[in-house]
């Protein structure tokens, strides 16, 4: 072989290749079949308690952390005519501005209440910027049987204590990304 | 006494602190001491304004020949002492670590949702001088949370760490102690008496000092994160105390305002209107310039609206008035006095949007305008003698009852109320019938015109003594007699910077007179005018010549007629006067006559100057640096340039030198008033009455919190008086404009005085009752009859 020219050990390369298992994917035809590892990194997503009271408390952390400046919080007061979490305060304005968000998953370090996670979709393209920022109906986790949608009261009985140590039992998944 | 403090600086001791030898002044505390040499000891009750109480015992050090660590806040340093903090000792260090777990233990740790997370000495000294891992397992204590002291402050008490400075701030500095630390031990906890909340006006200074997050306002509370906050130095437009604030703001929002550390002025503290007053702001805005069109306002294009009102000014020329309320920085007031004499031609200009008399404005001509910084914070502190008239500084220069305060000084007050602010500041009162200071001041006791000839005495006047017929004529002549030094006290942050600026007939800038040739050379030089166009006689009030139609245009800025004591005479000025040029933010009165608005900036969009009631410079920087709101100055520029005038400049740094440049005037000042004062019976109820730090101002919209933390709304008359009444519960005032039913109480008044608030909701004494100060009113007990 080593006799052999140039020309005709590299076509003997290709020519091999040939009889060989394909590893390309085809993407988007083929999509469902290589779903993306579970530790991916993909859009956020805005946990419930299981009675469907929100986690995030608005504190800003996952904010104040981001290297892309790609979240904006702002926090508000639970009243006890409109609560959305448990405690004193909720996240009201939650965006996440995923033309500058690098998918590094500070923020989920950040985050106090496992409010903050991520799924593994990662179709995010679009045409236009604006709807690249996502706000925090788009951010939040669906809901689950025998959730309920805030405003509505804690659990009756119990104190935000009971949410963070995570005595409130109710149905599904509490803290894990569900993807949608 | 200057020997005292000679030696009080010459005294010092040696001391070592972690091997480094230094010396200074003798009974200094060994936390400042370390601070010499750049240590830093932790500490949460130690507080350089408030006396030492050791209640945190973050501090303390090894001293050696003491068998236990000493908190450093507390220990006074004594010649040859040798100092160990945590920097070179492991026993200080251990017994600091310490602390800060023991502080910890019953500590909620919900950093994540309280409002000082991220400017919080708690975790900040936790970090730097705590230990890593707590050794507590059991429960911790649990308190409601938050629980309201007064309409504004939320008081958590899981976070307190007993530091006291809340509390010792309540009673050393403000005077007011609603806040004590009750129960023991690890109940330990701030709070209210069940029927008297913290409505202190020096709330908010609470907050600030808290050095964790017990301590919140109803107003911020999670509006936002300290790292999200962009910082701007600015000075309070509420009131002529000056002081500095830091307005923090986030996406072209303001959210809140601190006091910013001035020790000159407001030392560390502010007042609960200049912190939490500042919706307003944003509220109801002018947007874009707008013309009268058949009747109706119409918005209009820049270039459109300042060629109308350029036109309708130069038409009146000389016949326009000019009132620029009291509300201007000390440019724009300049703006306005160089507009009205180099580019009209016209005296007719006032600053005083509020009861006045052409015997004040001489006085201020005289004692005020252009004067040096002589009466100061620290001449206050330092006087053997303060007398008050017609002044009451709690309500109306917050900053001037807590230095008065603080300095202990013997203070008399020639007053229509004896209040708790006067004896709060250990002051005792001379009562008068409103409007006859003039006859008090007079006929003072020999003993207080002896304490006014003592060295540094200080007589401090309130603009309402322009409500007394011969009262600022007794006050300069009382001045002149005793050699106390004099000092003028105006509510609104931006009078004396326009009467410095020469925004009031007879005044030029920097108090020249306008009857002298030589000032007017010097002006016109300045402004690059011919000297001969200037008006060369003082003209008369600005809103009578309006009413007797001898106007033919008024320029007007944020002015609100109802704060003018006869507002229906404001409002015929108004509707006689052919054309209006109003500059404003806010949509007023003043714009619904208006046959021009011309939107100008806010404090939060321009950088400028206010002069406090000291005659110092309080410079305010831009919080919003994007804005394209014009000042009112360089909107007068705009006009000027239209009306084919220049006359210098019109920008805030121009107008700033050309204000330096001019300097204050060096010759001889104005003639003081001579104006003997109103004799003659006072029958019947007169109307004693002035303005609260809290009320229904224009500028305290939108503020619920603070406004629930007023004080209630009350007539008082004297107990006699009272029971004459028949002791009702409330009273009905009747004014020749209509009445007002008040609750009423007995206080310190003549027996022939009723107090009633200035302008609280629902009882304005101008526009409810048309009554001014002095006034004979109608008392009956009960409802309206
Ligand atoms: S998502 Fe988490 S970190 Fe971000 S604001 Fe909400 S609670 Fe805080
Ligand atoms: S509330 Fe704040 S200032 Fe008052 S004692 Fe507690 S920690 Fe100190
Ligand atoms: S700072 Fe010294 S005991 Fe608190």
């Amino acid at each position: 072989m080593a006799e052999l020219p140039q020309a005709v050990r590299g076509f003997w390369v290709t020519f091999r290749t040939m009889f060989k298992k394909v590893v390309t994917e085809q993407y988007p035809e083929d999509a469902a079949k290589f779903p993306p590892k579970p530790r991916f990194h993909g859009r956020h997503q805005l946990n419930r308690w299981s009675d469907g009271l929100e986690k995030c408390v608005g504190c800003e952390l996952c904010a104040w952390a981001c290297p892309a400046d790609a979240i904006l919080v702002e926090g508000a007061s639970n009243t006890e005519e409109e609560r959305f979490s448990p405690g004193e305060r909720y996240g009201r304005v939650y965006q996440i501005n995923y033309t500058r968000c690098i998918f590094c998953g500070l923020c989920i370090e950040a985050c106090p209440t496992r409010a903050l996670t991520m799924t593994n979709v990662f179709e995010l393209a679009d045409n236009n910027r604006a709807d690249l920022i996502f706000e925090k109906k788009d951010l939040l986790a669906p809901m689950l049987p025998g959730m309920v949608a805030p405003p509505h009261a804690m659990v009756e009985g119990s104190t935000e204590q009971d949410y963070y140590a995570n005595r409130i039992k109710g149905p599904g998944p509490v803290d894990q990304g569900v993807n949608p | 006494m200057t020997d005292m403090l000679n030696q009080e600086v010459v005294a010092t001791v040696n001391v070592t602190i972690d091997g480094v030898e230094l010396q200074v002044p003798k009974g200094t505390l060994a936390i400042r001491a370390a601070e010499l040499i750049g240590v830093e000891i932790p500490r949460f009750c130690d507080h350089p304004l408030l006396e030492p109480v050791a209640a945190c015992r973050a501090c303390l050090i090894e001293v050696e020949g003491m068998p236990k660590p000493q908190p450093a806040c507390a220990q006074v340093v004594s010649d040859g002492m040798t100092i160990h903090t945590q920097q070179s000792s492991a026993v200080a260090r251990d017994a600091q670590e310490g602390v800060l777990e023991f502080l910890l233990l019953n500590h909620p740790l919900d950093c994540p949702v309280c409002d000082k997370g991220g400017e919080c000495p708690l975790q900040n000294q936790a970090m730097s001088a705590g230990r890593s891992e707590s050794r507590f397992e059991g429960e911790k204590r649990i308190f409601e949370k938050p629980i309201p002291i007064s309409a504004q402050i939320l008081l958590d008490r899981e976070r307190c760490v007993s530091c006291a400075r809340c509390t010792r701030f309540s009673e050393q500095i403000a005077g007011d102690p609603m806040i004590e630390l009750l129960e023991r031990g690890a109940n330990q906890q701030v709070g209210i008496a069940s029927d008297e909340p913290f409505n202190s006006y020096f709330s908010g200074n609470t907050i600030q000092i808290c050095p964790v997050g017990a301590l919140t306002s109803a107003d911020y509370r999670f509006r936002s994160r300290p790292f999200d906050l962009v910082s701007t130095p600015t000075a309070c437009e509420h009131c002529a105390s000056g002081c500095s604030l830091r307005t923090d703001s986030r996406r072209g929002e303001v959210t809140r305002r601190l006091a910013w550390e001035d020790p000159q002025v407001n030392e560390d503290w502010n007042c609960d209107k200049g912190r939490f007053a500042f919706r307003y702001q944003a509220q109801d805005r002018i947007t874009t310039p707008l013309v009268r069109e058949d009747g109706t306002l119409r918005p209009a294009s820049w270039p459109e609206a300042i060629d109308v009102a350029a036109r309708g000014l130069q038409a009146a020329g000389s016949a326009t008035g000019v009132l620029t309320g009291g509300r201007l920085s000390v440019e724009d007031a300049y703006g306005y006095a160089k507009f009205a004499r180099g580019v009209l031609g016209t005296d007719h200009i006032d600053f005083r949007s509020r009861a006045n008399s052409e015997e004040e404005a001489q006085f201020l001509r005289a004692c005020v305008a252009g004067t040096p910084l002589t009466v100061s914070y620290a001449a206050l502190e330092s006087a053997p003698f303060v007398l008050l008239v017609a002044f009451e500084p709690e309500d109306e220069s917050p900053i001037v009852y807590l230095r008065l305060r603080k300095a202990g000084t013997r203070v008399v007050s020639i007053a229509t109320r004896g209040t708790k602010g006067l004896a709060k500041m250990g002051g005792s009162l001379l009562a008068v019938v409103p409007g006859r200071e003039a006859q008090a001041l007079r006929d003072l006791p020999a003993d207080i015109r002896q304490a006014l000839s003592q060295p540094g005495a200080v007589i401090l006047v309130g603009e309402r003594i322009a409500a007394s017929v011969g009262g600022p004529t007794a006050v300069a002549s009382l001045a002149a007699a005793t050699g106390a030094a004099l000092a003028w006290i105006p509510r609104r942050a931006g009078e004396r910077g326009a009467l410095d600026a020469g925004a009031l007939s007879g005044l030029l800038p920097g108090g020249r007179p306008l009857t002298d040739a030589r000032a007017r050379s010097e002006v016109a030089a300045a402004w690059g005018v011919d000297a001969d166009s200037l008006p060369s006689t003082p003209a008369s009030d600005v809103l009578d010549a309006a009413s007797r139609r001898s106007l033919k245009a008024l320029l007007v800025a944020g002015v609100d007629p109802a704060d003018m004591p006869a507002p229906f005479v404001t409002d015929a000025a108004l509707e006689r006067a052919a054309f209006i040029v109003s500059l404003d933010h806010h949509y007023s009165e003043i714009t619904e006559f208006a046959d021009v608005v011309l939107p100008v900036a806010l404090v939060t969009e321009k950088s400028g100057t206010f002069i406090d009631w000291e005659g110092r410079p309080r410079p305010f920087a831009q919080v919003f640096k994007d804005s394209l709101a014009m000042s009112d100055a360089s909107v007068l520029g705009m006009l000027a340039r239209a009306m084919g005038a220049t006359a210098g400049a019109w920008d805030g740094p121009g107008i700033r030198r050309e204000i330096t440049a001019l300097g204050t005037w060096s010759g001889q000042s104005a003639e003081v008033p001579a104006v003997e004062p109103e004799v003659g019976p006072t029958d019947g109820f007169r109307l004693a009455s002035w303005r609260e730090l809290l009320d229904a101002g224009v500028m305290q919209e939108g503020e619920p919190h603070l406004a629930a933390t007023a004080r209630p709304v009350v007539a008082v008359v004297s107990s006699s008086a009272l029971s004459a009444l028949g002791s009702p519960a409330s009273v009905t005032v009747t004014g020749p404009l209509g009445s007002v039913q008040l609750p009423v109480e007995a206080g310190e008044v003549l027996d022939n005085v009723i107090f009633v608030p200035m302008n609280a909701p629902g009882c304005s004494i101008y526009t409810d009752l048309g009554a001014r100060i002095g006034a004979a009113v109608d008392v009956t007990a009960g409802g309206v009859a």
